[in-house]
Formats: C-alpha cells, sequence, structure tokens
C-alpha cells in the first residue's frame, strides 16, 4: 500500500529516468550511503577495517566489473585474477614512478590501463563465445600472471619478487602503508564504490547497458537488429576491466600492502569472483554487492563459529567450507539461477501489492 | 646424429607422452559433452576423487574418519590393512557409479533445458564440492599411489638411444618413464574399448542416439535419464584411469583437479564432439608446450607450460572455433 510508485504516472522526463521511483528506495539508499559515509567511519577499528569492510567493498567493486562482462553482455569471463593483477601491478607502476602523483589518479589510471589489455584480451569474443571463450579468458588469467612473475620491470627488480604499497598521503593523511588509519582506508574505497555503482547503474540502464543486454540474449538478433557486436562486447570488454582493475588496484595499495601475484591474483580469485555474481545475481548491481558480501563474509562466518567457537581444526572447517560453497552454487544453479537479488525483486513485487495480494 | 638432435626428439617424445595424460582427462570430458551437452568441469576434480577413494580403500581408511574423530572425539582411522589392489579398483568404479548417479538425480534433473553455461557453472559448484567431500572423507595429505605399475627410467631405452649419437659426441641416451609409456598403452586401450562399445552394443547406439538428438532419442523410446548415468559413470572410470595414472606419476594431492584447466585447451584443439579429437589435441598440446619451453623457454625466463597451451588454444579458436575434428557450428535466429 505504501511501497509502491503511485500509478506508473509520471509527470516529468525527471521522474521517468529517476534510479529509485519508490519514495522508499530513495531514503533507504541515502540512509545507507549517509550511514556509510558519516557514522561507520567513526565507530570502525582495525579489525572491521581489514576482515570485513575493505575486502567486502573491493570484491563487491570486482563484482560489479564481472557482472557488466558476464551478467549484462553475457560473455564469461575466468580472467578476473589476470585482470585485477593488471590493476595492482599498474598502481605499483605509477605510484612509484611518480610519488607526487593523487592515489585518486593513480587508481584511475591502472584501471584505464587495465581497460586496454581487457580490450586486447576481448578480442577474441568476436569470433567465439561460450565456455570456448571461457577457455580463451583463461589464457589471460596464466599469462598475465606469468608475465608478472617473470618480468622483473613490473616488481622494480626487488628482490623478493613481491611488490609493496609505498605511504602515500591525501591532504595529509597516509592511504597506504602500515600508518594508515583505518578509516581513511575505509572512506578512500568507499568513495570509489559508491561513485562507480552509481556509474555502473546508469550504464546498465543506458545504450550501452542496452546493447550488451540484447547481445546476452541473443547476439546473432541483437546484431539484425542493428546492435554492434563489435563495439558492444569490446566496451563490455572495456568498462568491466576497468572496474576489476581498480578492484585490484585497491585490493593490493589499500587492503593488501604486500603481494605476490600467483598467491594474490590465481585462479582461485577469477572463480571466487564468478561465484559471487552467480549466487548474487547475474545481471544485477544489486545482486553484486549481496554475492560479494555473501561469498567472502560467509566462510569467515563459519569459520569463527566452527574454529573458535566449537574447537574444531581448521583444516577440516576449510573443507567443510568448500564443501558449503559448492553445493550452494549448485543450489541456487536449481532453485535460484538469479541469485539473491531476485528474491529481493520478488519480495518488492509482494510489497507492491501488500496488503491486498489479489 | 648430434645430442642436441637426440635431445629435441626427447623432447618430443615426453611431450607425446604428456600429451597422452592430458589426452585421459579430455576423453572424460568429450564423453560427456557428446551425451548431454554439458561441460564437466569437475572432470578433474573426479580424478582426484577416484583416485583418493582408491589410495582409501587400498589402505583401509575409514571414510570421514577425521570428521568423526572431530564431531565425537573417538580416535579411529583404519579398519584394517587394506585391500587387494583389484578389489579396490571394482569398489572404486562402485563408488564412482553410485555417484554419477546422485549426480543425476540431486543436480542434473533439476538442471534439464537451462542454457549451457548455467551446467557449466554448475558443474564449477560440483567440482568444489567434490572437492570438498572427497578431503573429509580421505582426508587432505598427500598420498603415494602404487597399483603395480612400473615406473622410472627404461635403462633398455637408454642403452638404445646411446647409440644412435654420431662420432665424437658424448651422449647418455634418452630419458623415457616407463610410467608414460604405460599410461599411453592404457589410454590407446581404453579408446579402443570406448569406440567399440560407442559402435557395437546397444547402450552404446543408445549414447550416439542421444548425442545426436535428445528430442530424437527421446521419441523412440530411449530413457535420457539411464543414459545420462551411464555416461557419468563411464566418464568416472575413464577419470579413475586418469586419477590412477596422474596420482602414481605425482602424487594424489590437491593439485591433480587443477589438470582438468588443462584439459581444456586440449578439448578446444581437438572438439569437444570427437573422442580422437581429444586423443590428438592432447598430443599437440604436449608436444607444443614442451617443446616451446626447451626453444623459446629460456629465453623468456622459463614455466612457459603454465600458459602455453591456453595462449596457442585462443590463436587457434580465431581461425577454427569449432576445433580440429568438431563439429561444424551453425546458429540460426
Amino acid at each position: 500500500m505504501f511501497y509502491r510508485e503511485s500509478g506508473d504516472f509520471k509527470t516529468s522526463y525527471l521522474q521517468d529516468q529517476q534510479i529509485f521511483p519508490i519514495l522508499q528506495d530513495r531514503v533507504f539508499v541515502a540512509v545507507v550511503i549517509a550511514f556509510a559515509f558519516l557514522v561507520v567511519p567513526f565507530l570502525i577499528n582495525d579489525y572491521w577495517e581489514k576482515s570485513v569492510l575493505l575486502p567486502v567493498l573491493i570484491w563487491s567493486l570486482a563484482a560489479i566489473g564481472l557482472n557488466i562482462l558476464t551478467g549484462y553482455c553475457g560473455q564469461v569471463s575466468l580472467g578476473t585474477g589476470g585482470f585485477m593483477a593488471v590493476g595492482a601491478y599498474a598502481s605499483y607502476k605509477f605510484t612509484t614512478a611518480f610519488p607526487e602523483l593523487n592515489l585518486f589518479i593513480v587508481v584511475l589510471l591502472s584501471g584505464g590501463v587495465t581497460a586496454m589489455v581487457g580490450i586486447l584480451f576481448g578480442l577474441p569474443s568476436l569470433r567465439i563465445k561460450g565456455f570456448y571463450l571461457a577457455v580463451a579468458t583463461l589464457a589471460s588469467q596464466f599469462f598475465l600472471v606469468w608475465l608478472f612473475n617473470k618480468v622483473p620491470w613490473f616488481y622494480n627488480y626487488s628482490a623478493s619478487g613481491q611488490i609493496n604499497a609505498p605511504e602515500r598521503l591525501i591532504a595529509g593523511i597516509a592511504i597506504t602503508g602500515p600508518n594508515a588509519p583505518p578509516w581513511a582506508t575505509y572512506l578512500f574505497c568507499l568513495i570509489f564504490v559508491v561513485v562507480f555503482a552509481l556509474v555502473a547503474k546508469n550504464l546498465t540502464r543506458g545504450r550501452f547497458g542496452r546493447s550488451w543486454m540484447a547481445i546476452r540474449d541473443m547476439d546473432i538478433a541483437a546484431e539484425i537488429i542493428g546492435v554492434a557486436p563489435l563495439k558492444a562486447k569490446l566496451s563490455a570488454f572495456c568498462i568491466s576491466s576497468f572496474y576489476i582493475g581498480i578492484a585490484g588496484a585497491l585490493f593490493f595499495l589499500v587492503y593488501l600492502g604486500a603481494v605476490e601475484p600467483t598467491e594474490a591474483f590465481g585462479i582461485d580469485k577469477s572463480f571466487l569472483v564468478l561465484f559471487m555474481i552467480i549466487i548474487g545475481g547475474l545481471g544485477s548491481i544489486l545482486g553484486s554487492f549481496i554475492g560479494a558480501a555473501f561469498m567472502f563474509l560467509m566462510p569467515v562466518l563459519i569459520k569463527n563459529i566452527l574454529v573458535n567457537g566449537v574447537g574444531w581444526s581448521p583444516d577440516i572447517v576449510a573443507h567443510l567450507i568448500l564443501m558449503i560453497v559448492g553445493g550452494l552454487i549448485m543450489f541456487f544453479l536449481i532453485v535460484e539461477p538469479h541469485g539473491l537479488a531476485q528474491l529481493w525483486r520478488v519480495a518488492k513485487e509482494k510489497l507492491r501489492l501488500w496488503p491486498f495480494p489479489h | 646424429m648430434t645430442p642436441d638432435f637426440l635431445n629435441t626428439i626427447e623432447v618430443i617424445l615426453n611431450g607425446l607422452m604428456t600429451g597422452v595424460m592430458y589426452s585421459l582427462v579430455a576423453l572424460g570430458f568429450v564423453l560427456i559433452f557428446k551425451a548431454s551437452g554439458i561441460f564437466n568441469y569437475a572432470q578433474g576434480v573426479m580424478a582426484l576423487f577416484a583416485a583418493l577413494t582408491l589410495v582409501g580403500f587400498q589402505t583401509g581408511q575409514i571414510p570421514f574418519a577425521h570428521l568423526v574423530n572431530q564431531i565425537f572425539g573417538t580416535q579411529v582411522h583404519h579398519w584394517g590393512s587394506g585391500m587387494n589392489n583389484l578389489i579396490a579398483i571394482l569398489l572404486t568404479i562402485l563408488v564412482m557409479i553410485l555417484f554419477a548417479w546422485l549426480v543425476e538425480k540431486l543436480v542434473l534433473q533439476h538442471l534439464v533445458n537451462q542454457e549451457p553455461i548455467i551446467l557449466f557453472m554448475a558443474t564449477i559448484g560440483l567440482a568444489f564440492f567434490m572437492e570438498g567431500v572427497g578431503d573429509l572423507m580421505w582426508g587432505a595429505d598427500l598420498k603415494t599411489l602404487d597399483v603395480g605399475i612400473p615406473s622410472g627410467g627404461s635403462f633398455w631405452w637408454e642403452d638404445v638411444t646411446r647409440t644412435w649419437v654420431s662420432e665424437g659426441y658424448e651422449y647418455y641416451g634418452m630419458y623415457i618413464d616407463l610410467l608414460d609409456v604405460w599410461a599411453a598403452g592404457i589410454a590407446v586401450l581404453l579408446v579402443t574399448i570406448l569406440t567399440l562399445f560407442s559402435q557395437y552394443t546397444k547402450t552404446g547406439r543408445a549414447l550416439r542416439a542421444v548425442a545426436d538428438d535428445h528430442q530424437a532419442a527421446l521419441t523412440v523410446g530411449i530413457s535420457l535419464r539411464s543414459i545420462w548415468v551411464i555416461v557419468w559413470s563411464i566418464a568416472g572410470v575413464v577419470a579413475l584411469v586418469a586419477g590412477i595414472m596422474w596420482g602414481s606419476k605425482s602424487g594424489v594431492q590437491f593439485s591433480l583437479s587443477l589438470i582438468a584447466l588443462k584439459a581444456l585447451p586440449v578439448l578446444i584443439l581437438g572438439g569437444f564432439t570427437s573422442i580422437p579429437g581429444a586423443i590428438i589435441g592432447g598430443l599437440i598440446i604436449g608436444v607444443g608446450e614442451k617443446l616451446f619451453e626447451f626453444w623459446v623457454g629460456p629465453l623468456i625466463g622459463g614455466a612457459t607450460e603454465n600458459w602455453f597451451a591456453y595462449v596457442l588454444a585462443l590463436f587457434f579458436l580465431m581461425f577454427r572455433p569449432q576445433g580440429l575434428f568438431g563439429e561444424r557450428i551453425i546458429e540460426r535466429v
């Protein structure tokens, strides 16, 4: 009764184009964003920053990136880990080569570099699709990680082969390095996530998004009605890689601080992000957030309960988590192929009709 | 012949052997893909699981011993000294058939008519699930597997090849692992049996019918569900063979499941629907990556085997998306 657009009656273009046409939604999102910006920084401590908030934010960004490619444009990619590595190494090279460069610009530039690499590895998508493409993206995953391992220029010839994030300040406050206060790193990531989530939402509602979805639903038909596959597919690869690159840069600069490519950006990361968007919901920005939070926090929660609570040995719990994750993937694909986001969509429909469902 | 030339031959031979091992895994993929159109990512984990189960039976481990001990505080590990190789293998085959039945019952049956990519992702989930189950059942430690296949270098071959070298060069003979030779022999045997089975038995004919056209097969009274169980069982047995070979070679451990990833480029080269394609694709990848590592590897830092197969497959796809022997892909709106 209350939770609804009053009819389908729009009197201005502005109203017609709102992201959240329902008042309650607008209020809710505004409150969440205000809470995230104004309240959380005062409550945050080291544990919450490193174990919960930062990883969830960064994985959400990566999930949005992959969702643009896989969920909206229908091109399955298993190269997410490799593209995150590109973002991380690009940010490392930029920030060590130009120490004065503002960190925001560094991260954006690394996103840009990753976007270029993404277009390059997206070229095969013009010829092949489906799991043929998935295998082709594996090439990017393994090749890129190998490249960052073997070419010393990328890690500035450091003896360990690792890259370490040097301390960089914004307005006198450390954002990277060991002395960065939790609230600063959190806000830094939050700004990226909020801004780019909005951008993604708008992209997917606009021309680009529609051409991606047309390609996803049936590429030949889309081509016939005048969607250029070259433009649509490559733009999806480009923008998706841009997001993933930013996520990779944040992952390295702000979250981990020190990175070794095979460990941090292995094939398991590609699968993790893929699972996030499957469980969260393919083709949904909200789903990317839910999926990232779920896939990252669920293992942490299970581990906390069973290892610290019940006192089981960690390796048994690790195997149990594998089982649960695998089982959940199958469960979701069978029961709700559209992911957790679909549950929210269904609930919304119900709410609209409430309390007169007939 | 100069030692350099002989070394190259040795590299090619070893590449061929490695290729056979890849083919063994790829074979399981092709079987399932032909019959059900499912790209079974879990094939590698099935090999791992089969090998783990075999070792478990051989050494007489109690399944889920770790979990049981953890929950009930007991201290059980083994129920005896283990069992005969043959019995263990037969029991493992039974387990794989049971597994096939369960997969059909619990997963595939509910995913009929879904898009291929959804099914693919479901098998990724299955792979994770099985990995967890396998580790919980038999423990995650590195195990050695020995079913009596000879391994180690062949001295006879070393002696023979030593005489090939030209006068004035020093050469120690070629190294070739007996296990690899056995694997090649078994792979040939396996392909022969599978081909005979699919050509000359009633079930085999039904399998081919399903592979051709699901609907048509249904109308002539072939039960899709039982065919799927049969196919997954066969794939399970193939996985067991692959698991035995890889397990004897490098021990039964988690990395065994990663050979599934290596089988993907093999499939792309050979085509998803062709059994000979899987073998030849495997050989090309095996020889290709060994030669590349041998010739180019030292120049660019080595360890190129990690990615060479994928990049080769990538370039190959550009020119022939359906693979060497695959059926031509025709698309309609």
